[in-house]
């Protein structure tokens, strides 16, 4: 091999070798003496006394450490083949088509099986190597000697000599024109190209996130909408009940997931003598509709305590009380949930009166 | 093979790789290079090790993921799901988890290796934090890793809104709003980075290049300018005897640290993957595919975002309000966008502001004792306490639901306590930190407790205090304490007023909340001093006071 292997320390500057105990470490700049030839400060003692390890001393001790490096890596390779052999003795694929219990528990099995394997492959190999570092490899501490980052005056002055060498053959102080024309060409290519190019990212916001599907006359449905659309009829809904709704048609317009997430409807029945005045005109007896887009972030409004009246969000615990129109009695919302006012048809159907009045869900710029 | 073969083959290959690439100089450069040993150092290390496993894990999952949210129909294993319209993103999610051989494995490991990346991150940068291993010539490596840090953030956000599940597709509906509320551009850039209305059909697509391309590749090059500066810089050592500001004391990279080190890899990656054996983490197929209209109760983030989901759900409504017709959602931008701009502001430039108060423009490579930077220490705790109680918020519903209490009671108290109680923690370390000093003096002054109780013949009983050997003391009496820097003169010599004096002032007013208690540690005339009134048989301890006449340290 052609790597000289007696070098210890490092390669760059001095290297100190091995330290023999008390090396030469002494103490940093501050052991002055002040007056009465005590120093001012302590003085740093050195490293202390190297204590050898059992197995520096004892070939039996060496020997037993070597045996249990050897018996994790060992380990390891038992873990390897756990891995393989569980991969192939415990196939995932169902035959049939079996019951979710049975595939979860084969899942299960395989799962714990691999990974048990894998973590004995790599704890063993890792554990050994410690091991091994710990207990046979060479424990006394060396020193190696660490120069000030900065360069020394005459390289730093080397540094500068060169740069303005280069400069000066560059021309960079002397064609003005050159460095300006440069300037203009990097600074508009680094700002301008990168957001036109990102324009098309998207469209622009226009009137989108005010509106939403709801229009008068728009029937009420309930949601999930599985196969056909279940239409709610007034009376079918006693007092306390509540539905989460959606407006007829959602799952043909062109992006049903954005429209949902904007027009997502809780409807619930109260006595109507517990309803605010302000919500009685949207509201037919005793039913009302509100938003369930929290005015906060976003999240669906949908937890409803019967007894209170209240709708609370569970991201943020936003609370908004229905016996005021919504308004928000706790958390971080600060507009109620805006309602939508609905009426029957002529069979008796939950239908809009009109859309919202006001953009639903989080809060934006121009809002208003 | 014998040895001398082994040895020849060793040796061809060497001399091949020397005479293309110069090897023989990389060796002699590294091969010896010492470095330092401590447990602590390992965080760091563990924080590598994560982010390895997260490549190979993550190119695993590529393989079986589909990026897209067009609509399918699922027909896998899982029995629940059958026949419902899901995006691609969450079928093939559940299928790479249960249809794929080792492939839940592989998920889990990826999504436990995930969390200790980020978690090993921040308890290394506290551990860099509270040593002072931040101070020169080490801000740059201190940015380098406060850039790292926000980035495993963003990416553990980025990598579990993937699956496009119920859960994480309600986080990125807050994200969504939290992009909304900026004001003025907030509806533009919404819909720039969602291609249209939340929640789009572009979005995934999106977040899977970053995750997968974007942010690996920047962290690959962060991390290795990171190894780089600490390789040319060296590596920071506790302080102790024989180790000194010039030197460094340790065991050389090879062999030793390759085998610890590299050993400690396999530990590393091991104990994830037993962890992906055998605990469940982040069960998607229980939460559902994302769907705008249901949301479930106890919806959590990962422990990352915690805090300012916390911050959100503190943050009282009457923040937000109508200027000119426009809507300014403070409600939103204080918990969402200033207060974690504000510590990641605090953070990066911690080190200039501490560089600041002390006027220290030394190297520093030898660690500090935390208790020997009490005001540092202090602020550190400071910052983990206001952390806690926000990340405590993230979860009061859970709380709530547990210890049966109310859940307005816990965040009106909160509101409280996040404003009381991390100013108590700076004061209550700040004097632990002085009193630990103060016990450091009283062991250099009269020596260590040895438990032996002797009883004079006059029945007066006292305990023995065995001195303190040469290479104990050292560790209680190395560092250097610093002091306040005086103000400068407001006026010049000539009477007229400095323009930088206002300057001057603030610095010593920061120089002085940093330095005005102090416990200096003991000098051997103070040593000296104590041992003559031992002899002459007092038992008081000498306090040295803290106007004693040496000169500042600062400031020169």
């Amino acid at each position: 091999m052609s790597i000289d292997q007696t070098t210890h320390g490092t390669g760059h500057g001095g290297s100190d070798g091995h330290s023999d105990g008390h090396s030469d470490a002494r103490g940093t700049d501050v052991a002055t003496t002040a007056g009465g030839g005590l120093p001012e400060r302590f003085e740093n003692p050195g490293l202390p006394v190297h204590r050898h390890r059992m197995a520096d001393v004892d070939p039996k001790a060496a020997k037993r450490a070597e045996r249990q490096v050897a018996a994790l890596f060992g380990l390891s390779t038992l873990g390897t083949i756990l891995l393989v052999v569980a991969y192939y003795a415990v196939p995932i694929e169902p035959d049939e088509r079996d019951r979710w219990a049975q595939i979860a528990q084969t899942l299960r099995l395989s799962n714990t099986l691999l990974g048990i394997g894998l973590f004995l492959a790599l704890f063993g190999i890792g554990a050994g190597a410690v091991h091994w570092a710990k207990t046979l490899m060479p424990d006394e501490e060396r020193i190696e000697l660490r120069h000030p980052m900065r360069g020394t005056d005459s390289e730093r002055a080397d540094a500068v000599a060169i740069l303005q060498e280069g400069s000066a053959e560059a021309g960079v102080g002397r064609r003005p024109l050159i460095r300006n024309s440069l300037l203009g060409a990097l600074v508009p290519l680094s700002t301008i190209p990168p957001i036109v190019l990102l324009r098309d990212t998207g469209p622009l916001p226009g009137k989108s996130l005010s509106e939403t599907v709801w229009k008068a006359g728009t029937a009420l449905v309930q949601d999930p909408v599985i196969g056909e659309e279940k239409r709610i009829k007034a009376s079918d809904l006693t007092i306390g009940s509540v539905v989460h709704v959606l407006p007829a048609g959602i799952e043909d317009t062109e992006h049903p997931l954005d429209e949902i997430a904007k027009a997502a409807v809780l409807v619930m029945r109260l006595n109507p003598a517990d309803l605010d005045e302000a919500s009685q005109p949207g509201a037919y007896e005793g039913i009302v509709a509100y938003s369930k887009i929290c005015t906060h972030m976003g999240c669906p409004v949908a937890l409803y305590e019967q007894q209170t009246h209240h709708l609370l969000c569970p991201c943020h615990q936003s609370t908004f009380d229905l016996k005021q129109n919504c308004k928000v009695i706790f958390g971080p919302a600060k507009r109620p949930l805006p309602q939508l006012a609905i009426t029957v048809d002529d069979d008796g159907y939950l239908v809009a009166k009109s859309g919202f009045s006001e953009a639903a869900g989080p809060s934006f710029w121009e809002r208003g | 093979m014998s040895t001398t073969t082994t040895a020849k083959a060793a040796g061809s290959v060497g001399n091949w790789a020397d005479e293309r690439v110069g090897a023989s100089k990389g060796v002699k450069f590294l091969a010896r290079k010492i470095f330092p040993d401590h447990w602590s150092f390992m965080l760091g290390e563990v924080a590598l090790y994560s982010f390895i496993i997260l490549l190979l894990t993550g190119v695993f999952l590529t393989f079986f993921y589909i990026p897209s949210v067009g609509h399918t129909t699922y027909t896998g294993s899982y029995e629940e799901l059958a026949g419902q319209q899901v995006s691609e993103a969450y079928a093939s999610t559940l299928a790479l988890s249960f249809d794929v051989r080792g492939g839940m494995l592989m998920r889990q490991i990826h999504h436990w290796s995930a969390l200790i990346f980020v978690a090993s991150i921040v308890t290394h940068m506290f551990r860099v934090f509270f040593t002072g291993a931040f101070r020169k010539p080490r801000e740059l490596n201190w940015v380098i890793g406060s850039i790292l840090a926000l980035l495993a953030i963003i990416e553990g956000f980025a990598g579990y809104s993937l699956p496009d599940d119920l859960l994480s597709g309600t986080g990125l509906r807050i994200a969504s709003s939290i992009i909304l509320a900026i004001p003025v551009v907030g509806s533009y850039l919404s819909f720039f980075v969602f291609g249209g209305q939340f929640p789009g059909e572009e979005f995934i697509p999106r977040l899977y290049t970053i995750h997968v391309l974007l942010l690996p590749g920047i962290f690959l090059a962060l991390i290795t300018a990171h190894l780089i500066l600490l390789v040319v810089q060296k590596h920071t050592q506790y302080p102790g005897p024989g180790r000194t500001n010039e030197n460094v004391v340790g065991y050389p990279l090879f062999p030793v640290y390759v085998a610890k080190a590299g050993g400690f890899f396999f530990i590393v990656f091991g104990i994830t993957a037993l962890m992906g054996a055998l605990f469940t983490i982040n069960p998607i197929w229980a939460y559902g595919a994302y769907h705008p209209s249901p949301v479930t109760a106890g919806s959590q983030p990962d422990w990352y975002m915690g805090w300012l989901d916390g911050a959100v759900r503190l943050t009282p409504g009457f923040l937000e309000f109508q200027l000119f017709g426009f809507t300014l959602s403070g409600n939103i931008l204080l918990p969402a966008v200033i207060v974690p701009g504000l510590v990641t502001t605090v953070m990066v430039l911690y080190p200039w502001i501490e560089q600041w108060a002390t006027g220290d423009r030394r190297e520093h490579h030898l660690l500090d004792r935390p208790r020997n930077a009490p005001t540092r220490t202090g602020l550190g705790v400071m910052a983990i306490t206001f952390y806690l109680l926000l990340l405590v918020t993230g979860g009061n519903d859970i709380i709530a639901v547990f210890l049966r209490l109310s859940i307005n009671d816990i965040t009106m108290t909160v509101r409280v306590l996040v404003l009381v109680v991390p100013p108590l923690a700076y004061l209550l370390t700040k004097r632990i930190c002085l009193g630990l000093q103060r016990k450091d003096r009283e062991k250099v002054l009269h020596g260590r407790e040895t438990g032996v109780i002797y009883r004079t013949e006059e029945g007066e009983f006292f305990e023995v205090h065995a001195p303190l050997d040469d290479h104990e003391r050292w560790a209680l009496v190395q560092h250097e304490a610093y002091r306040p820097i005086e103000p400068a003169p407001t006026e010049d010599d000539r009477g007229v007023r400095r323009p930088k004096a206002r300057f001057d002032r603030i610095r010593s007013k920061l120089s002085g909340f940093y330095f005005e208690d102090r416990v200096e540690p003991v000098t051997p005339a103070e040593l000296e001093a104590a041992h003559a009134e031992h002899h002459g048989g007092g038992h008081e301890a000498i306090e040295s006071p803290d106007d004693v006449d040496r000169p500042a340290l600062a400031g020169n």
